[in-house]
């Protein structure tokens, strides 16, 4: 009888206080999320028409079901403010992906041809900055980027430039930050496969007469998906709904999602629009969302 | 027969630039927190100066004691709960629910902090909880769990399943087995999930700006709502710092990471 079985009993009881917490405050919440979703926009505390009163009977639930609508979605889809900020977020997403890929591909490679000795050491190298604060890596950047920071001094010393160059509340300062704050993202899934791959393979076919290119191109990427597609989905995700670096690095005219759904929320005080705009982008990420679920358990359970 | 080396120059240039692009900034950073002059054009020598206004700024050095109390208090929540997911995942083969369960202990990994924050924000209104360092807390023990799930399953998932069984076969009952033989293999794992827990928690901004009420800024919040009005080389101090922080737990986690290397294949995720 393998241990497996003998352990499954209690480990079974184990899952009951994570299970009830995740349920509590991950699951549940969404019930919420979609419920204002639904309702209107008071001038209250707090700012929504409440959709159900249970304490009111059958009756009037009924009639609350019949309240409800579907207005704030509409209006999603007809102010042209969301339509681009959702068309923004995935256009964002999509080119910052590509850059972390484009960069993080030559690093993860460089780290996995290096003697197993200083892989681990490469590795921490490249863990370290993930595990320091995210605000404090975009502000960093603030100081490089501003208009009097080390950057133009540079460029101005160098007479590349004849005046300082406005980065701060750029597009490019915004992919800089982006980058910069996932790279790690993308290197470790990249990083964790191509390590695992035999290095035989590519020398078998640099022996057969293959120029590197084509051995990377034929060889080397095709086996390297798996970790693409995880770095890929781990930086795609949270960048689409991303708000702190658009907000301190990108300029004011075009707002990402995450942004106006913040702005709903605390400047607007209209809870029952940025709820309906958190399903829309719930419903945009749900593919993906799922995607990387597998691949993330696939992932894990392996080792059983 | 393996080559020594199989880095070529394009291998090592690519690496050389891409840690220097990883750490250039933060070592700027702290550098001018150092800077005596309020201008970042000028090197106007050694000074703790931006130090002292920090530690005379009462707002400033309260928000840090929150996001402290919060950090300790939700890691060590986390920690407990996503110990028991991890057994409850890697050794519970199949129960009611299995999918479900580990659905939403890898979702938050990915999900966009807005619609974490608003989800909880939205269920605390309705409870009618009062806002402030509890439910800052707990929407923090809701994300961080799920990070130390990950580290505390990948480890479970590398170690030798044939200690468990031989511990059952000297006469152990399945409990005592994992408590004696398990759990002192998988604990510099959970040691690093704490680590990783409280330093997400740390450094959290968007989460707690939903979930806290007023008068409880953490101090994510505090340098946030500075950062925007402009660089202040106080903000460069408080940066260093908790980066020191952070650094002392690094040492700490790397530490226990490298004890548990040393007991057996290690599979270091994150």
């Amino acid at each position: 009888m393998s241990s497996r079985r003998i352990f499954a009993r209690p480990a079974r009881f184990a899952a009951i206080a994570p299970y009830v917490w995740m349920a509590l405050f991950f699951l549940v919440p969404f019930a919420f999320v979609l419920k204002i979703s639904l309702s209107q926009t008071a001038i209250a505390q707090p700012p929504y028409e409440p959709v159900f009163d249970l304490t009111a009977g059958w009756e009037a639930l009924k009639a609350a079901f019949a309240a409800l609508s579907v207005d704030n979605f509409r209006l999603l889809g007809s102010d042209d403010i969301y339509v681009f900020a959702y068309v923004r977020s995935l256009t964002v997403a999509v080119t910052a992906t590509a850059l972390l890929l484009l960069i993080g591909y030559p690093i993860a490679y460089g780290m996995a041809r290096l003697p197993k000795r200083w892989q681990a050491i490469a590795m921490v190298l490249v863990i370290v900055p993930f595990w320091t604060s995210f605000l404090i890596r975009i502000y960093a950047w603030i100081n490089i980027l501003q208009h009097d920071g080390l950057l133009n001094q540079i460029l101005l010393a160098l007479h590349l430039v004849s005046q300082p160059v406005v980065w701060l509340s750029t597009d490019t300062a915004m992919y800089i930050g982006i980058v910069y704050s996932y790279l790690p993202f993308m290197i470790l899934p990249l990083y964790a496969t191509l390590a695992k791959m035999e290095p035989v393979l590519e020398e078998a076919a640099s022996d057969l007469g293959a120029p590197p290119w084509q051995v990377f191109w034929l060889v080397t990427f095709p086996l390297s998906l798996p970790g693409v597609g995880a770095g890929v989905l781990l930086c795609f995700i949270p960048i689409v709904g991303e708000f702190v670096i658009p907000d301190l690095l990108a300029g004011s005219n075009s707002l990402m999602i995450g942004q106006t759904l913040w702005l709903e929320f605390f400047t607007n005080k209209d809870w029952p629009v940025a709820s309906a705009a958190a399903i829309v982008l719930l419903v945009v990420l749900l593919l993906p969302l799922l995607l990387y679920e597998r691949l993330q358990k696939r992932q894990l359970e392996q080792g059983r | 027969m393996r080559k020594v080396s199989r880095l070529s120059r394009f291998n090592i240039a690519s690496l050389a630039l891409g840690l220097a692009f990883l750490y250039l900034p933060i070592l700027i950073l702290v550098l001018y927190s150092f800077n005596a002059s309020r201008l970042v054009t000028v090197w106007g020598g050694w000074s703790l100066r931006w130090y002292r206004e920090f530690f005379n700024d009462r707002a400033m050095i309260e928000a840090a004691w929150m996001s402290l109390r919060v950090a300790v208090c939700s890691a060590t929540i986390a920690t407990l709960l996503g110990t028991l997911a991890a057994v409850a995942l890697s050794r519970g083969e199949r129960f009611r629910g299995r999918t479900l369960f580990s659905g939403m202990l890898y979702a938050p990994l990915v999900m966009p902090e807005v619609i974490t924050g608003l989800s909880l924000l939205l269920l605390f209104v309705a409870l009618n909880a009062e806002r402030g360092f509890w439910t800052v807390t707990i929407a923090h023990t809701t994300l961080t769990m799920c990070f130390v799930a990950v580290v505390v399953q990948s480890r479970i998932g590398s170690l030798d399943r044939s200690l468990e069984e031989a511990a059952m076969d000297l006469g152990c009952n399945p409990v005592r087995a994992f408590v004696a033989v398990t759990l002192p293999l998988i604990a510099p794992a959970i040691v690093a999930g704490w680590m990783l827990a409280f330093t997400l928690s740390l450094d959290d901004l968007v989460i707690a700006s939903f979930t806290t009420g007023p008068g409880s800024a953490t101090l994510p919040i505090r340098i946030y709502s500075e950062v925007r009005l402009g660089v202040k080389p106080e903000i460069n101090a408080i940066c260093t710092l908790v980066i020191a922080l952070i650094a002392v737990v690094i040492v700490i986690a790397s530490l226990a990471s490298k004890l548990s290397s040393s007991q057996g294949e290690s599979a270091a995720p994150l």
